[in-house]
């Protein structure tokens, strides 16, 4: 192999990929965020089963999970752009990102609404509990507990989906290193470097929810 | 105006289908790869010691925290360093199931890990040999137990073999790509290509909660 490595470059443009990086953290948390309130409605309205709103529901959580997020990220930034919506790379990547995460998030709230038997209502009932409290100390503390684990590998999807931000030239950690890349032609120090440090993310936000959960629901899951 | 776009006719109807096909032809490529080198390391997982486990986990789970599109980018451009460029297929082929059977080994070591070793001594002193307990009892009850899960990553390989399009491959989100930059008409085009893929994932993640509620009774 005759390819030279040159990795001066890369440490001297290291600020930048930090400031990329930065950004995909900023873009994945947000996306987190708002798709979890969402989420949330979504969730309830498609437990309802009120017509009109069912619908929309169903249709927002099958639609986000059975079309790529590229597409999605394409609808937000040229699909809207032809109606006269013109959003930058940013808004239009959190915007994928977040219909996803709703659609996600929808079926694993659901899922784990579901799976608390209806019994541990009644009974919480029959213990002298008013509705509010049944969900505040009995349901939500033992659904929060399913859907933690499922809550975390959304999360870190989100950051390496982000990741596509290349392809609209968002300044997110690989739209950064590809602007970088392009100046300087070390494709493969920059790109590397670059997967390192999506690496070294993804293990920290890891490793940080472990430490969360330990404390959280301390070993019992 | 005498312009430089043409509007969408029928004529380009064949362009989208060899998208979706080429969509379709490396989906079934690195999902059939992925499965096959899936089970294997899945196995070896199942059976070996800590500290393979922990060195194979190790180099799996580089696939799984870094993007899709970064891992293509590295591949792409280090072949192409190196000298010997491969065709966009070849080389998105390799990376798509590479980045699958590191999801499908995860799964697959789960469901032999399901397969309760009390089974497998009954199965021995029934006479069979180590081969036959693997293929006659740890394989089908295993893989059984794992199916919709290994549906729910084939699922998501589809999905992803969108972004082998960023090394040249002619997929049905590049298609549509050029399409839009020759007719300008993104919003007609875009939701054709959704339409497409919903048609392709959608009726299989119908099956896999079929399958799995079938599975829960």
């Amino acid at each position: 192999m005759d390819y030279q490595f040159h990795w001066n470059i890369v440490f001297q443009k290291m600020p930048e990929m930090l400031q990329g990086a930065f950004v995909t953290l900023h873009v994945s948390v947000l996306s987190m965020l708002i798709g979890i309130v969402i989420a949330v409605l979504l969730a309830i309205v498609k437990m309802n089963h009120s017509k009109p709103f069912c619908y929309v529901a169903i249709g927002w959580i099958e639609i986000a999970r059975n079309t790529p997020a590229l597409f999605q990220i394409y609808m937000a930034y040229f699909g809207l752009g032809a109606l006269g919506i013109h959003l930058s790379p940013y808004v239009a990547v959190l915007s994928a990102l977040i219909f996803i995460n709703a659609g996600y998030l929808a079926e694993t709230f659901r899922g784990g609404f579901m799976s608390i038997p209806k019994t541990q209502y009644s009974a919480s009932k029959s213990l002298g509990m008013n509705s509010f409290q049944v969900y505040r100390y009995i349901i939500l503390p033992q659904m929060f507990r399913r859907i933690y684990h499922p809550m975390t590998n959304q999360f870190v999807w989100s950051i390496l989906m982000s990741s596509l931000g290349i392809l609209v030239g968002m300044g997110e950690l690989s739209g950064e290193t590809q602007r970088l890349q392009s100046l300087s032609f070390r494709t493969l120090e920059f790109f590397i470097v670059a997967a390192v440090m999506y690496f070294i993310i993804t293990k920290l936000v890891l490793f940080s929810s472990s430490l969360i959960s330990r404390k959280l629901f301390r070993g019992e899951i | 105006m005498g312009s430089l776009f043409t509007p969408l006719s029928w004529n380009d109807t064949g362009f989208i289908l060899t998208g979706v096909w080429n969509t379709v032809i490396i989906s079934v490529v690195a999902i059939g790869f992925g499965t096959l080198l899936g089970v294997i390391v899945g196995f070896i997982r199942a059976e070996s010691n800590r500290l393979v486990n922990t060195l194979l986990g190790g180099i799996l789970d580089i696939f799984r925290s870094v993007p899709l599109i970064i891992q293509l980018i590295l591949f792409s451009t280090y072949i192409g360093a190196i000298g010997h460029p491969l065709e966009p297929f070849v080389a998105g082929s390799i990376v798509l199931s590479l980045y699958s059977m590191a999801f499908m080994s995860e799964v697959f070591r789960s469901g032999f890990e399901s397969v309760h070793k009390s089974m497998q001594i009954a199965a021995r002193s029934l006479g069979m040999s180590y081969w036959q307990t693997i293929f006659y009892i740890r394989l089908p009850i295993g893989l059984r137990a794992v199916f919709p899960s290994w549906l729910g990553v084939a699922l998501s390989v589809i999905k992803d073999s969108a972004l082998v399009s960023v090394i040249g491959y002619m997929e049905l989100l590049r298609t549509s790509d050029q399409l839009i930059s020759r007719t300008q008409q993104p919003l007609e085009i875009l939701i054709g290509v959704g339409i497409f893929y919903f048609i392709i994932s959608y009726p299989l993640s119908l099956y896999g909660r079929y399958v799995e509620r079938k599975m829960a009774l």
